[in-house]
């Protein structure tokens, strides 16, 4: 699958705005237009991006939940097995499936592994760490972290025509039009 | 709106566009210029710095001795079992809620206002449960077998009693270590990634991109980071109100006149946000001021702090009146005598400090005028530091030392020991605060182009192509740059 075509040596055509609204604007001209392949890079969250991209997804949120779950339950599995089972002692007259002492480290378990799933889990989908991505040949790209906004319409969307994708994103009114490789070792 | 108070009603003052947001605070890390000791600041900053560095030092010598001799050498004893070990932990824990609450319960509540302090506010909260999980940890008297305290299969098939307050303990200090860490880290990624972008230093380039895991700010990516900020901030929102009250369980779950109320739980967590505010506003005050951070951390943002630190501290003395209510209405003679020896007994002075620095002082807070004085802001924090601190005095040995039984009376007097080590914690704080502002953005430099964007762009939402063209050498209220 990795190595299945001969990949394109351009990565994509990228434009470049100074207003999230603009980039906004050209996300969705882009999604009307029939492009799927496409990817917006901003300073900050900008809200409505992926919408206007068409794009959504839940998966962070429902790993999150579950791995909570399973904190909980195996907090709660740990505490019963250990004082019912493998330590049983006889603290203060209290019976020994004493459930209500095991709420609190029920609860700690539940928030710990929720927690270190929520960031593990982010960056692991978003594909981090990552040495490097093409994006960052992007003309000016270094700005793309301080206060510019890109678009980019990756050459492996069906639609994409180098000549016509650059007419395209010409149009929506972007500061400037150019063009990324993609790294010599993925060719 | 126009405020009585007479701030500009602003969360970031000034004349500002992304550029110079991300330079302002950029700047303190990436030009090292400004830490040179020959610079004012940087005079500053290494004295501050040094400050720390001897706290380390004098720590390193004390947990040595410690370590060496046994617990011995401080001024617990019996009937006084727990001292100034106990009280510095939870001093230092209540500390640290001030910076979850900034990121997690402001968050939740959509506070714009939240996101100048809170990577700040964050880094604390980190360095106060550090220099807090020392004292239980050398406490045990035997630190190398502190792993004890965890459930693992073991030899002795032993395993912890999880009915007891002191495990719950362990499992909430250390879940709520591990998720303050890693929402600060997720937190920093994209700061890391636009340092990485600014720096000139090669060495700094490699560092920061090492950090930033090769973050590009996708769309994609940022959502994914959106919800899982959102729900850690929900996540860490009971998780930061069951520690404080886990922490109260040690004693509220004991029998000891003075510590066994229902009040203590909600009392605790009020009193560790009132501590924790106050020691936000003791770091802040001086370093947006070095820093010339004043257009981010405005007068807008210390006023809401006091008002904060005004209502938890009236909550905290709700329940000092609620403990004297109990006394009373109980009927039992052991709390009563509790009460009456925690006023007037040998310890009576620490129970007036505790009246004046908790109770009387911060009421100054009232006055819009005062909460615009900084330096009355700055003494009131340390009044409230002190009353925090003598509140935990008075709970923990003024509590133990007299109990039911005369026969087993006794007096706690602390040593050398327990001085310096106390001294040698506020210097493990200061050394990593200090390198804090140093090496990583103290400021959120995303949230505030985002603040900048919903505060300032949004309004003129349909003029922005003009409104977003302003000069980067634009004038600033905060005053000149050099």
């Amino acid at each position: 699958m990795i190595h299945a075509a001969p990949k394109n040596p351009v990565f994509g055509l990228v434009a470049e705005f100074s207003h999230p609204d603009d980039l906004l604007h050209a996300a969705e001209q882009a999604t009307k237009a029939g492009y799927k392949k496409v990817e917006a890079y901003s300073p900050f969250p900008v809200h409505g991006l992926t919408e206007a991209l068409d794009w959504h997804e839940s998966t962070v949120p429902w790993m999150i939940f579950l791995a909570g779950i399973a904190g909980g339950l195996g907090g709660f599995a740990l505490e019963t097995w250990v004082a019912v089972q493998a330590y049983p002692h006889n603290i203060g007259g209290r019976p020994l499936f004493s459930w209500p002492s095991f709420i609190p480290v029920i609860f700690e378990c539940t928030v710990l592994l929720a927690g270190v799933t929520a960031v593990i889990g982010t960056l692991a989908i978003n594909g981090l760490p990552r040495p490097h991505h093409p994006i960052f040949g992007a003309k000016n790209f270094d700005r793309a972290s301080q206060d510019k906004f890109f678009l980019c319409i990756e050459s492996s969307d069906e639609k994409f025509d180098v000549s016509e994708t650059t007419k395209f994103l010409e149009g929506l009114d972007a500061d400037s039009v150019s063009s990324v490789r993609n790294d010599e070792d993925d060719l | 709106m126009p405020s009585h108070t007479g701030y500009q009603d602003n969360l970031i003052d000034g004349q500002h566009n992304y550029e110079t947001i991300t330079d302002r605070i950029g700047t303190v890390v990436l030009d090292q210029s400004k830490f040179n000791p020959n610079s004012e600041v940087g005079k500053k900053w290494i004295n501050a710095f040094l400050f720390g560095f001897l706290g380390v030092n004098v720590l390193m010598l004390v947990i040595g001795w410690l370590v060496y001799q046994g617990i011995g050498i401080w001024g617990n004893n019996q009937p006084s079992a727990w001292g100034f070990d106990i009280i510095n932990f939870v001093w230092w824990i209540g500390i640290g809620h001030a910076g979850t609450l900034i990121s997690a319960i402001l968050l939740l509540m959509r506070q714009k206002w939240r996101m100048s302090i809170n990577r700040f506010a964050e880094a604390m909260t980190i360095f106060a449960v550090m220099c807090a999980g020392l004292f239980p940890l050398l406490h045990t008297g035997r630190p190398w077998a502190a792993y004890w305290l965890f459930p693992y299969p073991n030899w002795l098939a032993m395993w912890p009693n999880f009915r007891s307050p002191l495990v719950w303990d362990v499992f909430a200090v250390s879940t709520y270590f591990t998720i303050s860490l890693l929402f600060w880290a997720l937190g920093l990624i994209p700061d890391l990634a636009t340092l990485r972008d600014r720096a000139k230093s090669k060495i700094a380039k490699i560092l920061y991109g090492f950090a930033a895991m090769g973050w590009n700010g996708s769309a994609k990516h940022w959502h994914r980071y959106e919800q899982a900020y959102l729900i850690l901030g929900g996540l860490s929102t009971p998780l930061v109100l069951s520690v404080h009250s886990i922490v109260s369980f040690d004693f509220a779950v004991s029998l000891l006149p003075g510590w066994h109320t229902t009040v203590f739980p909600p009392y605790f967590v009020a009193g560790a946000v009132f501590a924790g505010f106050a020691m936000v506003l003791t770091f802040a005050i001086p370093v947006r001021k070095w820093y010339k951070l004043e257009d981010f951390i405005t007068m807008r943002h210390i006023d809401w702090m006091c008002k904060i630190m005004l209502a938890t501290g009236l909550i905290v003395c709700y329940g000092y009146g609620c403990e004297l209510f109990y006394a009373y209405y109980s009927g039992s003679p052991d709390e009563k005598f509790m009460i009456m020896n925690r006023m007037a007994g040998p310890y009576g002075w620490s129970y007036v400090l505790l009246i004046v620095c908790n109770l009387a002082i911060p009421q100054i807070l009232w006055s819009p005028k005062m909460r615009q004085n900084l330096a009355v802001v700055w003494m009131v924090s340390q009044a409230v530091s002190i009353g925090m601190w003598l509140e935990r005095f008075v709970i923990i040995p003024v509590s133990l030392h007299r109990d039911f039984l005369p026969s087993s009376w006794g007096m706690y007097v602390p040593t050398w020991a327990d001085f310096s080590m106390f001294f040698g914690t506020i210097g493990l704080f200061f050394f990593l605060m200090f390198l804090f502002l140093r090496f990583l953005p103290m400021i959120s430099i995303f949230e505030m182009r985002e603040l900048y964007h919903r505060d300032k762009e949004a309004p003129s939402k349909n003029s922005h192509k003009h409104a977003h063209h302003h000069e980067p050498a634009a004038v600033t209220a905060g005053g000149d740059d050099q």
